[in-house]
């Protein structure tokens, strides 16, 4: 793989090849990372690195280890008792598997929307201070309105809510709702935002916004999506990743992969010819 | 096609595209086959056959544009399909543009019909035409069979008919500097010999688009070129 290849010629300054003209430093390195479910394994040997402030898509048929791939990347797993990860992972070069890892801190800095939008079920702009709130990023009722309004602006949601910010977040349209959801996520200053399907649940219009917002904040921020829309992935990502029974098959800039893809099994997915 | 789609229409599409360009080829060979024939036999009906005859190739590419669009409208097709539709596109528009240089060559049979002289003067016309018919017919059966290295040989085998038509251009002026009388008929033949060069240039467009089907690699232009008519200066004597 060419990122592995580009590593291998320069230890000191690792980057990853994106259709940007100049390659994009590594934020997230992962190496033999597989995954099991009690007796089963779920992921085998996986090695990628993400690039920095760019979008990185996993893409691939359901039960692939797509989403537990992902899952991974802020320790969502920890969360399922039979569930064991071997490997390594890095998020800024710190090993994220470290046991003396904070991982309240880690989801912050790791941030993650979900398939389908789960607002809390209070105002708009509680959701949005709740996290800051938690993390102690502000203290006064000012403080907390600069993040609030920082972070609806930043999800290009400020402008459809700024008048009813007391009103409840679930009485938001389904992608006003997931927008909220990443305004939420983008409320603690996160460096990579993890997002599953963000867009299986909303109609083109509304997917369209979240693909647009996407795309502005990978100017500040790392982004890996899981998607089940090959279009998606091709639209919005720098770089995709092909993975299929566990196994990442194939990886690199989307436009390569999407044009002129390596593997049978990556060709035979991306045209329509297996599920 | 290595696999089928899931969706069975999907296949449908891509073989009806490349049945099409297949039928158009075959079109395109014949109205070069058949210019040059009536060129070397000064067979008018033949030529007005031709042009009459050009229209339909014309009609084709049209039809498999719309297809194609339509194809990459519904489908968005990606890899290899995608490559497929896009060589369809470019394809159809080079047998196109052969169908016209035939077409021309018609023309310019029906013009010089009644000069004097005139088979002796075709002579090395024909012999170019023979190898750029070899041409074209290679890299239609190249592009049937998606033979990688057949492609790359018509390719490479450009050269020849480009150093051809350099001396064809030279061995035309002499004709013209012996005897001001062959000057409107070599210029005709020059430009059948510029129009059969041309379609040998179509020819390896066709060969790197058949590459880029397969590989997904645009190939460079790095290729040998031996047209040197370009560079021939305006005080050239055949005495020299």
């Amino acid at each position: 793989m060419s990122a592995v290849a580009v590593a291998a010629n320069d230890k000191a300054f690792e980057t990853v090849r994106t259709p940007d003209p100049e390659p994009r430093p590594i934020k997230i390195k992962a190496s033999d990372v597989s995954v099991f479910y009690g007796e089963k394994q779920a992921l085998f040997d996986v090695s990628i690195d993400i690039p920095e402030r760019a979008v990185t898509a996993f893409i691939g048929p359901s039960g692939c280890g797509k989403s537990t791939f992902l899952r991974c990347f802020n320790r969502m797993n920890d969360t399922i008792d039979i569930c064991r990860v071997t490997g390594e992972m890095l998020v800024s070069d710190a090993n994220i598997y470290d046991p003396r890892l904070d991982v309240v801190e880690l989801r912050a800095r790791v941030g993650m929307v979900f398939q389908k939008p789960n607002p809390f079920p209070k105002s708009i702009w509680d959701n949005i201070a709740y996290g800051p709130k938690i993390h102690g990023l502000a203290k006064t009722k000012a403080e907390f309105d600069v993040i609030v309004e920082e972070s609806l602006q930043k999800a290009g949601l400020w402008n459809e809510v700024k008048d009813r910010l007391h009103e409840p977040g679930t009485g938001l349209s389904g992608g006003q709702q997931q927008r909220l959801c990443i305004a939420r996520a983008v409320a603690v200053s996160p460096e990579v935002i993890l997002m599953d399907e963000p867009c299986s649940a909303l109609d083109p219009i509304a997917t369209a916004k979240v693909e647009e917002l996407i795309d502005e904040l990978r100017e500040n921020y790392t982004i890996v999506i899981v998607t089940h829309s090959m279009q998606q992935a091709a639209r919005v990502s720098q770089r995709t990743a092909f993975f299929h029974l566990g196994i990442l098959v194939e990886e690199g800039p989307t436009n390569v992969l999407f044009t002129s893809p390596k593997e049978k099994r990556t060709q035979d997915y991306i045209t329509g010819r297996f599920g | 096609m290595v696999s089928e789609h899931i969706t069975g229409a999907y296949d449908d599409e891509l073989r009806d595209l490349v049945g099409r360009i297949a039928e158009m080829g075959g079109l395109a060979e014949g109205l070069v086959s058949d210019a040059v024939t009536a060129l070397a036999k000064f067979d008018i009906a033949k030529a007005q056959d031709v042009i009459f005859r050009d229209h339909k190739l014309d009609e084709m590419q049209r039809q498999i544009e719309e297809r194609a669009i339509s194809v990459i409208a519904r489908r968005q097709p990606v890899a290899k399909d995608l490559r497929e539709i896009i060589a369809a596109l470019r394809v159809s528009a080079d047998l196109e543009r052969v169908g016209d240089l035939a077409k021309n060559i018609a023309k310019r049979v029906i013009a010089i019909q009644d000069q004097f002289h005139t088979k002796r003067l075709a002579f090395g016309v024909e012999h170019i035409s023979e190898i750029t018919l070899e041409q074209l017919k290679a890299v239609l059966d190249a592009y049937t069979a998606q033979d990688l290295e057949a492609a790359r040989a018509v390719r490479n085998r450009d050269d020849e008919i480009d150093a051809m038509y350099t001396s064809l251009f030279r061995e035309l002026l002499t004709y013209m500097m012996e005897d001001p009388r062959n000057i409107t008929v070599c210029t005709h033949l020059l430009f059948c010999a510029k129009n059969i060069e041309r379609i040998g240039d179509h020819a390896t467009n066709i060969a790197e688009n058949i590459h880029f089907m397969i590989t997904g690699e645009q190939l460079e232009e790095d290729r040998p070129k031996h047209d040197e008519s370009s560079y021939i200066p305006a005080s050239y004597n055949t005495d020299e």
